[in-house]
C-alpha cells in the first residue's frame, strides 16, 4: 500500500480515527508521519525485548532510558538488567515498579493488549472488580463502534455508567 | 504411591476417546498463578521455595478433588521417574529440568495436576480424552476457587494475576489441543496449515519428537494471548474457530487421501503393519512414526467408513496385550503402545535402566507381541 502524502514510499503507519462515529482512515510512511508529526515515539528496543530476549543486548540506558536503567524493586532487589537476562521477574512488585518498561513489551506478547479481561479472586475488594468489569466493558465498547454497531455502543456505555454508579454486577 | 501402579497402562486423555477423538486426542487448559507476599520462583531462596512447597501442598492436598491423589517429591525423585512423569504430560519438561524444592500434586486417574515451584508457584492443569476443552475449564476453574479460598494469589486489577514471565499474565490461562494431523502431513499440506495457525497468534508445536520435528503427526496447538481477552473468550475461539478450522483441513485431507491418493495411504499403513509385527530393534521415533499410520487407517475406517485394502487388513488385525487375550485392534492399543514404548515407560516397565539398543530391542519385542498374537 502506498502513502497516501508523498504517494511514493510503501505506507507501514495507518491511523484510524473515529469522529462522532464517523470512521476514517489515513496510510502513511513513517518519513511522512514524522514530517506531519504524526510518528509515535521513537520506539526503543524494549519492543525487541520479548522476541530478542537474549539475542539483542543493548544496554540499559539505550532499552529503559536514563531514568530507569538503575532503578531496583525495593521489594526485592530486582532490575530491568535482569530481566534482560532471565527473561522472568523478581516479584509481583515489580509490575508496579517497572510498569513504563514493561508496558510496550506486555502488549507485543499480548496482541497489543495491556489490560485484564477475566477472572478476578473472590476475595479482590469490590474496586477491583468494578475495574475489571468497565476495562471489559470499554473493550467491547471498542470493538462494538469498530464493528458499526452503534445500537449495542449505546447499550455498553449504559451498562458501563451502571457499573461507575452501583459497582460490578458480579 | 510407586509409578508402577500407573506405569502399566495408558492414562485417560490418550484412550482415544471423546468428542472429535479421531483428530483431537486431548484437551488441556493450564492455569498460571503465584502467592501474593512471595518472590517469583527464580528469585527466590532455597528457603523461600520449601515454604511456598510447603504451604501449597497442604492446601492441594486438603482439597476435594473428587478421586484418589498422590504427591511426587520432583526434586527428589530419579531422572528416570521425572522422564516417565513428562513422558505421561503430568508434569512439565521444566519443571523436570528445574532446580530446588519442589513437587506435583496429581490425581490418580491423571486428569489434574498441580505443579508447585514450577516457573510459577502454582501450575494447575487439567487434562482430558478428545475435544473438551469447556470441562477442563470448569474443572480447573472449580478446582482454582476452592485453592483460592485458602491462599492469596497475586494479582492487579490492570494486569491481572500476575506471573513469573509477562508472556503469561492476566488470566494465566494456557488452552492447549493435542491433535493428530498425519493426512496433512502425507499431503505436504502441514507446514501451509501450521503457518496460519502462528498467523492467528498461536503456538504450534510438534509432540513426542526430537526437537519440533512431529514423529507422531502429534501437534500442540496453544493460546499466545493471555492478556486482554477472558478466558471464556479464549476457548470459545479454540471451540468455534480454531478447532473447527484445523480440523476441517485434516478431514479433507484424509478424503484426498482416498479419493486420489490411496495407494500412497496403504503403502504407509502396509508398511507400518509390516515393520511393527516384524522389527527386531525400532528406535522410539520409528515406532512413533509407524504407530501414527496404523491410527490414521483405524480413524479413516471407524469415521469416514474407509475401506481400502490396506484398511481392511489393519481392521482385520488381532492384537493381544498382557493383560487381555487376542482381540480386535483398536485406537486403545495403539496409543498404549505408542505411550508404553517410550523410553522412561519402557524402562520403568523393565525394572531397570537400559541402553538405546537393548530399549529398541525390547521395544519391538513388546509390539510385535502385541500385533502377533498366539492363540
Amino acid at each position: 500500500m502506498q502513502c497516501q502524502i508523498c504517494n511514493k514510499r510503501t505506507a507501514t503507519i495507518h491511523l484510524t480515527e473515529i469522529n462522532d462515529g464517523v470512521r476514517s482512515e489515513m496510510h502513511i510512511c513513517e518519513q511522512c508521519a514524522a514530517e506531519q508529526g504524526l510518528a509515535s515515539q521513537s520506539q526503543m528496543s524494549i519492543n525487541e525485548l520479548l522476541s530478542h530476549l537474549l539475542a539483542v543486548q543493548p544496554s540499559d540506558e539505550e532499552m529503559f532510558g536514563p531514568s530507569e536503567k538503575d532503578l531496583a524493586c525495593p521489594t526485592c532487589g530486582f532490575t530491568l538488567d535482569r530481566l534482560r537476562k532471565e527473561g522472568t521477574l523478581g516479584c509481583p512488585r515489580d509490575y508496579e515498579v517497572f510498569e513504563q518498561a514493561l508496558l510496550p513489551l506486555i502488549e507485543r506478547a499480548h496482541n497489543g493488549k495491556s489490560t485484564h479481561c477475566g477472572k478476578v479472586p473472590a476475595k479482590a475488594p469490590k474496586d477491583t472488580r468494578k475495574f475489571v468489569e468497565l476495562s471489559q466493558l470499554r473493550r467491547q465498547l471498542e470493538q462494538a463502534v469498530q464493528d458499526e454497531d452503534y445500537e449495542l455502543a449505546a447499550s455498553l456505555r449504559d451498562k458501563m455508567k451502571q457499573v461507575e454508579l452501583h459497582g460490578a454486577q458480579g | 504411591m510407586e509409578m508402577t501402579e500407573i506405569s502399566h497402562d495408558i492414562n485417560d486423555w490418550f484412550s482415544g476417546s471423546g468428542p472429535l477423538a479421531d483428530i483431537v486426542v486431548s484437551s488441556r487448559i493450564r492455569l498460571a498463578r503465584n502467592l501474593a507476599g512471595h518472590r517469583f520462583l527464580g528469585n527466590c531462596s532455597v528457603e523461600e521455595k520449601a515454604e511456598i512447597l510447603d504451604v501449597l501442598k497442604s492446601v492441594l492436598m486438603s482439597l476435594d478433588l473428587g478421586g484418589e491423589v498422590f504427591f511426587v517429591s520432583v526434586d527428589k525423585e530419579s531422572d528416570l521417574t521425572r522422564s516417565f512423569l513428562v513422558e505421561r504430560h503430568l508434569i512439565s519438561r521444566h519443571h523436570a529440568m528445574a532446580a530446588g524444592p519442589r513437587g506435583a500434586v496429581i490425581a490418580k486417574n491423571e486428569s489434574f495436576t498441580a505443579m508447585v515451584n514450577e516457573e510459577d508457584a502454582l501450575r494447575l492443569q487439567v487434562l482430558k480424552s478428545g475435544c473438551q476443552l469447556a470441562a477442563c475449564a470448569e474443572r480447573v476453574d472449580e478446582i482454582d476457587d476452592q485453592i483460592e479460598e485458602q491462599v492469596e494469589y497475586a494479582f492487579s486489577p490492570r494486569f491481572g494475576y500476575l506471573t513469573a514471565c509477562p508472556t503469561n499474565l492476566g488470566t494465566g490461562i494456557r488452552v492447549s489441543v493435542m491433535l493428530h494431523l498425519p493426512a496433512l502431513k502425507m499431503t505436504g499440506q502441514i507446514e501451509k496449515c501450521l503457518a496460519a495457525a502462528k498467523d492467528m497468534n498461536l503456538a504450534v508445536r510438534g509432540l513426542f519428537g526430537e526437537g519440533t520435528e512431529a514423529a507422531s503427526d502429534l501437534y500442540q496447538v496453544s493460546n499466545q494471548v493471555s492478556l486482554g481477552v477472558s478466558e471464556k473468550g479464549i476457548i470459545s475461539d479454540f471451540e468455534n474457530v480454531i478447532i473447527p478450522e484445523i480440523t476441517e483441513y485434516e478431514k479433507a485431507a484424509r478424503k484426498q487421501l482416498l479419493a486420489k491418493q490411496a495407494d500412497l495411504l496403504d503403502d504407509k499403513i502396509s508398511r507400518a503393519m509390516a515393520l511393527l509385527q516384524n522389527a527386531h530393534l525400532i528406535s522410539s521415533q520409528e515406532a512413533l512414526f509407524l504407530l501414527s499410520h496404523l491410527r490414521l487407517g483405524l480413524n479413516m475406517h471407524e469415521h469416514m467408513g474407509a475401506s481400502t485394502p490396506a484398511i481392511e487388513r489393519l481392521c482385520a488385525l488381532r492384537s493381544s496385550t498382557a493383560r487381555s487375550g487376542p482381540c480386535k485392534l483398536t485406537i486403545r492399543t495403539v496409543n498404549r503402545l505408542f505411550m508404553l514404548t517410550l523410553p522412561a515407560h519402557l524402562q520403568l516397565n523393565y525394572g531397570q535402566t537400559l541402553d538405546p539398543t537393548h530399549r529398541d530391542a525390547l521395544r519391538a519385542q513388546i509390539i510385535r507381541d502385541a500385533l502377533n498374537p498366539t492363540s
